[in-house]
This record gives C-alpha cells, sequence and structure tokens, in this order.
C-alpha cells in the first residue's frame, strides 16, 4: 500500500509534528516501506482471534478512595518553559495571534 | 582489593563486612567512568558529588552500627529513561534536554532505600526507539569491545558502562529487546522480567503494554541480587503485580537435572550468522551436559513477531508521547524562531496553538521518534485502525498462545539473542527496516508478556561477545536466573573484560 504525499501530510498535522517539504517527501517513501512490511499480517486469518491489547488478565485494579498529597502547583511547574506561577501559558487557542 | 574486579553481590558483601568502604568502591568506578567514558559515551549525566556524599553517608552509618538495605554501597547506573528528582531525565532527548522530574520512578526510590549509590544516568536511544544507540540525541555509545561497533539499544548505555567496568550494575528497559539485545552484543547479562512483575512508575513510557524495568549486570547472581530490591507491587502502577518476591539469589543452587529447554528449528534459518550459531548450539550442549534435555517446539506465529511489534509499539507511542506538547514541560518552539515549515494538507496549521505544538514536537524529536509517531498515528487513524492496530492485537493474541503451548511441552526456550554479533556504526541508520530486523528474536517475549534472559555464550573469531537467550513463562524469573546462573557456573565467557585503551 503505497502513501501519497497528501497522507503523510495529513498524519503530520494529526500527530502535531510540523513536516517541511523534505520531511514530507522521505517519510512517504520510509513509510510506505514500512506498511508493505506490516501489512504481511493480511496473510493470517484472524477472523476467530479476539485481540489481545494486555498481557495480562488483570482488570479493573482499584485503590483505596482516600485522599493523599500530589505534586504542588511550583513542583508542577517548575519545568514549564511558561507560566505565570499558577498556570501553565500557551499561545492562543483561538483566532490567528497573541502568543503567550 | 579490586573493586572494579568484583561482582555486584561480593561488593556489597565486602562492603558489609568493612573489607572495603562505600567511598573506595565509588572513588573506582567513578575514576574508571572518568578514563573511559570519553570513548564509549555510555554517560549522558555523572554525579560524582552527590555518590559520593552518598557512599560517604553509607560508611559512616555502618561504623554506626545502623542498619544498611540490601545493596548498601553498591554503585548502580540507571538509563536516563527513569525519572530521578535530583538529575537530569532526558530520554537521550533533545525534548526533554535538562528536564527535571518533580519525582523519583518507583524502581529509583527502591534503590536509594536498599542505598544503592546512583553514580549517573545513560545514554540511550531516544525514548528508548531504536536497536544500536545511534538514535541518542546526544552522540551514539561505542561498543567496548569493538569501539567503531555499535553497544546494541535502546539501553545500549547500561549495557557498555556494565562490559567496560564503570558499574557493576546498571538498569535498563525493554519494550522489545531493549535490555536483552545490548546485553548480548556488549557481553554482559540482562533481565527482562515479566511484564508487571517491576512497577514501571516514573519510566519514561513508550509503549506501555510492552515496556519493562530490568537489570543489566555481569552475572545472573548479579541481576537476582538487584531484582530483590526492584521487583514488586506499587500501588503506584496498576498493572504492576501483586505476587510476592521469591529469594531470588536463594534460589540458583539446584542442579539442572530434568530441565527441558525448547529449541525453535526456525531461529536457525537464514538470516543467523554462522559464528552466532555455532555459539548457540555450544550453549545447547553444555544444558545438555548440566542436565537438562533439548526439545523442539514450535512458535508458528514468531515469524510475525516484527510486524506486530512494528504496530503496536508505534501505535502506543503515537499516543504516549503526544504528552510532549511544549506546554507542560520540555522543548517548546519560540514564535518567530526557525523556518516556517508547513502542516496539513494545505500547509496550514489550525491556531498559534496547534502550530506551536507542531513546531515544538519537530524542533524537540528527532527522526526515528518522529517516525514511530507518524506510523502509529497513521495506524490509529479513522478508515485504518482496524486493518492495522485491531489486526496487529489479534495477532498479538496468536503468538502469545504459541508460547503457551510451547510451555506445556518444555520449561523454557532456548535461542539467540540477535542475529548477528554487535555491527559497525551507521551500517545500518540509513535503512530503518533494517534496524527493526535486529529485534527478530527478542519481541515474541514483550508482547507475549513473559520473562527472558540474555547472557554472553561465546566469542566470534573477531573477539565480539556472542549472546544466548532463554525465555521462560510468567514469573518463571526464578528458574530464568537459575539456568543462567548454572551454566555461568560452567563456563567463564561472562568473566571476560574487553580490552579497552584508556
Amino acid at each position: 500500500m503505497a502513501l501519497t504525499r497528501q497522507d503523510v501530510a495529513k498524519v503530520g498535522l494529526l500527530a502535531r509534528l510540523a513536516l517541511s517539504g523534505d520531511d514530507v517527501e522521505r517519510m512517504t517513501g520510509e513509510l510506505t516501506k514500512i506498511v508493505g512490511f506490516v501489512s504481511q499480517l493480511e496473510q493470517l486469518d484472524t477472523n476467530d482471534v479476539a485481540p489481545l491489547a494486555h498481557p495480562l488478565d488483570t482488570q479493573n485494579v482499584f485503590r483505596a478512595d482516600e485522599p493523599k498529597p500530589s505534586l504542588t502547583t511550583a513542583e508542577a511547574l517548575q519545568s514549564a518553559p511558561r507560566h505565570d506561577g499558577s498556570c501553565f501559558l500557551v499561545p492562543a487557542v483561538l483566532g490567528d495571534s497573541g502568543a503567550a | 582489593m579490586q573493586p572494579l574486579e568484583l561482582s555486584a553481590v561480593d561488593l556489597v558483601t565486602a562492603i558489609r563486612r568493612g573489607e572495603a568502604s562505600a567511598v573506595q568502591v565509588a572513588e573506582a568506578f567513578l575514576g574508571r567512568i572518568e578514563k573511559a567514558n570519553g570513548s564509549i559515551n555510555a554517560f549522558l549525566h555523572i554525579d560524582r558529588e552527590a555518590a559520593l556524599a552518598r557512599a560517604a553517608d553509607i560508611d559512616a552509618r555502618r561504623k554506626a552500627g545502623k542498619p544498611l538495605g540490601a545493596l548498601a554501597g553498591l554503585p548502580v547506573a540507571v538509563k536516563d529513561a527513569l525519572c530521578t528528582s535530583d538529575q537530569p531525565t532526558t530520554c537521550a532527548s533533545k525534548m526533554l534536554a535538562g528536564f527535571r522530574p518533580p519525582y523519583d520512578a518507583h524502581v529509583v526510590a527502591k534503590l536509594r532505600q536498599a542505598d544503592a549509590v546512583l553514580v549517573g544516568k545513560t545514554n540511550m536511544d531516544e525514548f528508548a526507539m531504536g536497536g544500536s544507540n545511534e538514535n541518542s540525541a546526544f552522540g551514539a555509545v561505542h561498543n567496548p569491545w569493538d569501539l567503531t561497533r555499535a553497544p546494541g539499544g535502546s539501553s545500549g548505555g547500561s549495557a557498555a558502562c556494565v562490559a567496560a567496568d564503570m558499574a557493576p550494575a546498571a538498569i535498563g528497559s525493554d519494550t522489545g529487546g531493549s535490555i536483552r539485545q545490548p546485553a548480548g552484543l556488549c557481553g554482559i547479562t540482562g533481565l527482562k522480567p515479566t511484564y508487571g512483575r517491576v512497577s514501571r512508575r516514573g519510566l519514561v513510557a513508550f509503549a506501555s503494554s510492552l515496556d519493562q524495568i530490568g537489570p543489566m549486570t555481569r552475572s545472573a547472581a548479579d541481576c537476582a541480587l538487584l531484582m530483590e530490591t526492584i521487583a514488586g507491587h506499587d500501588p503506584g502502577d496498576a498493572t504492576c503485580l501483586t505476587d510476592e518476591v521469591p529469594r531470588y539469589t536463594e534460589m540458583l543452587e539446584k542442579p539442572l537435572t530434568g530441565l527441558r529447554i525448547g529449541r525453535v528449528a526456525e531461529h536457525f534459518g537464514p538470516g543467523l550468522d554462522p559464528e552466532v550459531a555455532h555459539g548457540v548450539e555450544e550453549a545447547f550442549a553444555a544444558f545438555k551436559a548440566a542436565g537438562a534435555t533439548i526439545h523442539d517446539v514450535e512458535l508458528p506465529h514468531a515469524k510475525y513477531g516484527i510486524a506486530t511489534y512494528y504496530l503496536v509499539a508505534p501505535c502506543e507511542a503515537s499516543s504516549n508521547l503526544a504528552r510532549y506538547d511544549g506546554a507542560h514541560y520540555g522543548h517548546r518552539a519560540e514564535p518567530g524562531r526557525g523556518h516556517r515549515t508547513s502542516a496539513g494538507p494545505t500547509g496550514e496549521f489550525e491556531s498559534p496553538l496547534v502550530e506551536m505544538y507542531c513546531r515544538s514536537r519537530a524542533e524537540g524529536f528527532g527522526p526515528e521518534v518522529k517516525r514511530r509517531i507518524m506510523l502509529g498515528t497513521y495506524a490509529l487513524s479513522a478508515g485504518y485502525y482496524d486493518a492495522f492496530y485491531a489486526k496487529a492485537l489479534r495477532v498479538r493474541r496468536l503468538i502469545r498462545q504459541d508460547y503457551l503451548d510451547a510451555f506445556a511441552q518444555v520449561d523454557l526456550i532456548g535461542g539467540p539473542v540477535s542475529p548477528t554479533p554487535a555491527f559497525p556504526l551507521g551500517e545500518k541508520t540509513s535503512d530503518p527496516l533494517a534496524m527493526y530486523l535486529v529485534d527478530m528474536y527478542t519481541v515474541g517475549t514483550n508482547l507475549a508478556g513473559i520473562g527472558g534472559i540474555s547472557f554472553p555464550c561465546g566469542f566470534t573469531k573477531g573477539g565480539l561477545p556472542i549472546g544466548f537467550q532463554l525465555q521462560g513463562p510468567a514469573l518463571s524469573e526464578p528458574l530464568l536466573l537459575r539456568a543462567a546462573d548454572r551454566y555461568q557456573k560452567l563456563t567463564d565467557w561472562h568473566t571476560r573484560r574487553p580490552k579497552l585503551a584508556t
């Protein structure tokens, strides 16, 4: 299955990765090759096989519902690229200006 | 006493008995790091002052007759994928350059409680994605047996630092072979425990249903010692098993008489280097001489392991790595800096926030990490989910069932760790798919969630280590460690050291 440049550009936005024209070109070839390789799984009939998302049979692990201390605001913000002491600061969520 | 020549078990004993001080031992290994790390690049961060202060504190407590932990004074190197509150944690990525986690990984906390001396953070493939350690943003690690060759990956720094005597023990993580393969290529012993045996809390997540932390040391006995400290339940990891932790170090003695080891014919097919095949066959012969019996077993779906793994792991990775958004921690692209790049079919970003996300991630991640995020995002996207991700999960069940069937006939499965010995740096960097194939014998263990151990079983004519792998059922660590330890009592491959010009 060959990917197109449009496929790769679309996935780039879904994956939140800015790709240059060269990136798109290179990845189109590389991903086509890798997707071709993993497509060998089509050879197997798996109609009667349930998906296995996780190797353990463990399900619904609960802890006691008790309050306990978590990270302080200062700890949570200690590695933030931009913050105002209580919040993370980011560029505008809507529109096209107003970088924080 | 030469600390560099002692095993982890003997170092801990010597310090407890007062035959060596923790400071002496720490100084010996830190001195070795100073001499050897320049040519090997195994460490991304070395914490000399803190290590010596820690060692001095342990010596003071010993003199005062206070109780000491099980690893008191043992230098341990930790893969840079585990969070350390007092040292940077970068995952060998520009994305996390200089990042200081606000807490310790569970395993790091357990090591501290056991009075281990943490000497530094080891180099790795960026976000543990790779099989050669060449994907590190901070330079490749060089194999101590031949500096022009790769140490394997992704725990290449941990493997190389133990092989070069820069630490008697290291912690690695294994998602598709990242402990066992570098251990094999560097001539040391590495254990990938059963999924859930060791807490993953504070291990930077790559593929959460596959990731597992384990010890990398010179011998199985040393791995057993570390496992007693790092294994066990942690309420902070909901996938961590509640089963009691056995006394691994006390379960090594029993002879291997009657042990049934499986041999998979397909392991010896095309692609396996003849010298590796020879070394592995010799190891089977040694196990036979030790009283084990060898049986043919089949893993009919093993040949689909790499294809299954390279869907499951990138899908989980694309989700896990979504957290690196330039907002909460890690690298953030500054507005107006760098060249404008396009995103989306129309070349437009959706908003200034999305542009910041896309550019921060484009600047912070290296090529292999981007490739896997793209592959996973594609395989999970609308219209492809069933054909790729769900399909891979179905094959994953077939692969696990193969192991369950095989372990109804044998106790362990033996074979090669890697198809070749350590390969030259640069040999596979231009061909991602060729690099993926180095994991062909190891990914099944992770997909099935079982245990595996790798240890040296010979050397090539050119002097490169050859690794042997044993895989066992869930929670078979006592048997994996015992079988490897018995083998190491009969052979001396694991005692050989590279001759380094320092």
